[in-house]
């Protein structure tokens, strides 16, 4: 074992290794905070999405990248009526409920849109609900009075009418003093008011709304055009992409060198053959046959996982590991081993393969990211992974919503960001792994 | 005595031709037997199962059905009547296609015409021309792919090598060291940088096109249809260019190093030879047979990047078609592309094969052994 530990000290005199395991292990502890932090079914339901995520705002860029740039773009704000005393007017055979939704709004952009999620409970008659929005100055424009299901979502920044009477649509004109139909409406910023009246009917009826002001940013990483929190997604792309590319190399590379070491061993008919599955294998192309079945069959990624291994076994690297073991196969140290009547598996395994993995570990720890990226190639193919949220698969989505036409940057960026740490990360030590490995490199 | 040697050289001259000639058939044999083994992998990959068959079966019954609906002379038939009418037709259509025969000998059939390029009609697809023929649909793409990537290898190939000459010559400068640091910026792939070069040359600083093949609509004239192509290529070529060549000069810098230092080369040197001939008969020379391997083994590696990179640049070329037949769910026009790269593969490989037995003496005297 000393040569190991000899190889792994020197390690340390090249920075650029250091920094990579630095990098591996940053994404390592990322890997592990998300599987604690989401578990696994957690993360398919979040990236399914749907309701979970109905308080966030469609494509909202990072909140930091925009306070970088100097803007001031607002936030989500979400005030409910659990947050705020209801008062309370009893009358002959109903009741009027009011609750004032006061919402600061110190920022210097638009809301996105303007919703307000009802929820009452009733035996029969519907309550009746008002709605009038009160601006700093105490000016009040009533919004909408209808009747409210159990679930309802009010749409405040859809409502045809209500924008043609501000002469703005709603996100706009609720939040601004210009003149009806200005060109170029500002911000008054302050603390508005929503004021809710219900009128209920039943003695035991209750009403709850939540009212969420979406703002135009929100996070760490933004969110897709599902309203759906990126930072899910990036978290757990990194397991599963560390996972793919570590157990694709270690199939593929293993499994390749235990066939090279037997046909070198056996020889004769066995490795006549073991060449001619190489060269059909060389002609067979990996990508186009991922890509056919992942349409044929189905796109999990455990099954492209075991494509690329059966596909792998076979590949070009048989021929450059048969030409390093054809001379190991001659040494003394075999001849001993056989002498001592060690089997074909033994010698094979225990004395063939051992010998030549010092020369394997550069080229492993650099084949990782090719896969990691395989993943994210075809992911952005649409061959990604129905349920698992990865790297490959928000790329894939910021494409075909055309993130970078429309500029949302971040949509992109981050997720490769993520993939060039990886492959730099993987690539920096599997270099430097080279170099001390490969004694015939270490002078030149 | 000059004549004499004059005839033994050509003597060995038509030795040399008669070994390479039997070398080359024996090669082309063999990867035609290796073509057809990987074809006959392909279908049997898509027909695994019989998944294929049965959506084949579905779209024959869909067809038939809508035909026998949509036509006013079965009109007056009744319910049964046209069931029975269906049912027959859809026989004569399973007969037609040889979907009742064993899979074993359909699949020869299908493995007969793959090879000889017959690759069936497209389900969905087109070409631009109109023709519904797999064979024309990627025949079309073809000079795309190879225009791009041609391009783009060519470039890296003589820049790499040029550059790794360069730098072998002076180890341990601080060009060479940087050269090394950037190798792990190999490790994204060409339409990973491509997507950033759109970001930054496209959109940020609009200098170059963001995809496409030609402007549209198409300039007229061939100059100026030639420019507009060659303006679009500069953000693919590029991306490739970027992402291939540190690891190109690393490599190569690497290969160099270590023929540098051989005995011959060392005795040469002493000799007091001039640095170019050392260079170009003693370290060149010798190591042309692997040069040319690596090359093309990189071209047998881009291939199928490109798939994405085609499809990142909306370059119309075969990647892009096999994208488009994933849309569709185009199955023959999926399995023809797999083949047509198969094709290419093996050209490539024996292209591989042939220079090697020009460049490397030992494979002319030895009789391609």
């Amino acid at each position: 074992m000393t040569p190991w530990l000899q190889g792994l000290a020197r390690l340390r005199q090249y920075p650029s290794a250091l920094a990579g395991l630095g990098i591996i292990a940053l994404l390592v502890a990322m890997a592990v905070y998300a599987v604690t932090a989401i578990p696994y079914s957690e993360a398919r339901e979040l990236w399914r999405g749907g309701e979970a995520w109905q308080d966030l705002p469609t494509n909202a860029s990072p909140v930091w990248t925009d306070r970088l740039l100097g803007g001031n773009a607002p936030r989500t704000i979400r005030v409910a009526t659990d947050d705020v005393v209801m008062e309370q007017e009893r009358y002959e055979g109903v009741r009027l409920q009011r609750a004032v939704l006061p919402v600061d709004f110190p920022y210097g952009g638009f809301p996105q849109e303007i919703n307000l999620f009802v929820e009452s409970q009733f035996d029969e008659r519907q309550p009746f609900v008002r709605l009038t929005w009160r601006t700093p100055d105490g000016e009040s424009i009533p919004l909408d009075a209808r009747r409210v299901g159990e679930s309802e979502r009010i749409s405040i920044s859809q409502d045809r009418q209500l924008e043609s009477r501000l002469g703005f649509t709603p996100q706009v004109g609720l939040f601004t003093d210009a003149e009806p139909g200005a060109d170029d409406p500002q911000v008054r910023q302050g603390t508005y008011e929503l004021v809710i009246e219900a009128i209920q009917f039943e003695e035991t009826a209750t009403l709850d709304a939540n009212l969420v002001v979406y703002g135009q940013v929100h996070g760490l990483f933004g969110t897709d055009h599902k309203r759906r929190d990126l930072t899910v997604a990036l978290l757990w792309g990194t397991p599963v992409a560390l996972a793919f590319g570590l157990l694709a190399a270690v199939g593929t590379t293993l499994t390749t060198l235990i066939i090279a070491a037997t046909g070198v061993w056996f020889g004769g008919w066995v490795d006549a053959v073991i060449q001619r599955l190489t060269e059909i294998n060389i002609i067979l192309p990996l990508l186009p046959i991922l890509v056919m079945v992942g349409t044929l069959y189905s796109t999990s990624i455990w099954l492209m996982l075991g494509v690329v291994v059966v596909l792998g076994i076979f590949s070009a690297g048989i021929k450059m590991y048969r030409s390093m073991l054809l001379p190991i196969r001659e040494a003394p140290y075999i001849e001993a081993a056989r002498a001592y009547g060690a089997g074909n598996a033994r010698i094979i395994l225990r004395y063939l393969v051992p010998r030549i993995l010092p020369v394997l570990i550069p080229t492993f720890v650099t084949l990782i990211p090719t896969y990691v990226f395989l993943e994210a190639s075809l992911a952005v193919l649409g061959l990604g992974d129905p349920v698992l949220p990865t790297w490959g698969k928000i790329l894939n989505d910021a494409q075909a919503q055309s993130a970078l036409y429309h500029g949302f940057y971040y949509w992109v960026l981050a997720p490769a960001a993520l993939l060039m740490l990886t492959g730099l990360g993987f690539a920096m030590l599997g270099f430097a792994l080279d170099r001390i490995f490969n004694p015939r490199l270490r002078n030149v | 005595m000059a004549a004499d040697t004059h005839r033994s050289t050509g003597a060995s001259l038509l030795r040399d031709l008669r070994r390479l000639g039997i070398f080359t058939a024996k090669r082309v044999l063999a990867l035609l037997v290796t073509v057809v083994i990987g074809v006959y992998l392909t279908i049997i990959i898509a027909n695994m199962g019989g998944q294929v068959d049965e959506l084949r079966m579905a779209q024959i019954r869909s067809e038939v059905a809508e035909q026998v609906r949509g036509d006013p002379a079965f009109r007056d038939l009744s319910a049964e009547e046209r069931e029975a009418l269906m049912e027959e037709q859809i026989q004569l259509e399973v007969e037609r296609l040889g979907l009742d025969e064993p899979f074993i000998r359909r699949s020869l059939d299908y493995l007969r015409q793959a090879v000889l390029l017959n690759l069936g009609r497209a389900e969905q697809m087109h070409s631009d021309a109109g023709s519904r023929k797999v064979y024309n649909i990627i025949a079309e793409r073809l000079p795309a792919t190879l225009v791009l990537f041609g391009t783009a290898n060519l470039l890296v190939f003589f820049a790499s090598v040029l550059a790794a000459l360069w730098l072998s010559r002076r180890y341990g400068s601080g060009l060479d060291r940087a050269a090394i640091a950037l190798a792990p910026s190999s490790a994204a792939p060409g339409w990973f940088y491509g997507i950033f070069l759109i970001l930054l040359l496209a959109f940020v600083m609009p200098v170059a096109p963001a995809g496409g093949m030609v402007a549209a609509p198409p300039p007229e004239g061939p100059w100026a249809y030639a420019a507009s192509v060659v303006r679009h290529m500069v953000l693919p070529v590029l991306a490739m260019f970027i992402s291939q060549i540190f690891i190109s000069i690393y490599s190569w810098r690497t290969f160099f190093l270590i023929h540098a230092s051989e005995d011959y080369v060392e005795m040469a040197r002493a000799k007091g030879l001039p640095d170019r001939m050392v260079e170009q008969r003693y370290i060149l020379r010798p190591t042309l047979a692997p040069i040319v391997t690596s090359f093309l083994l990189m071209l047998i590696g881009l291939w199928s990047g490109a798939i994405i990179l085609e499809q990142v640049f909306n370059w119309p070329g075969l990647g892009t078609l096999l994208f488009e037949a994933i849309g569709h769910r185009d199955t023959p026009v999926i399995i023809g592309s797999v083949v047509i790269f198969a094709y290419l593969l093996a050209v490539t490989v024996f292209l591989l094969d042939f220079l090697y037995a020009i460049l490397d003496p030992r494979v002319r005297i030895e009789g391609g052994q």
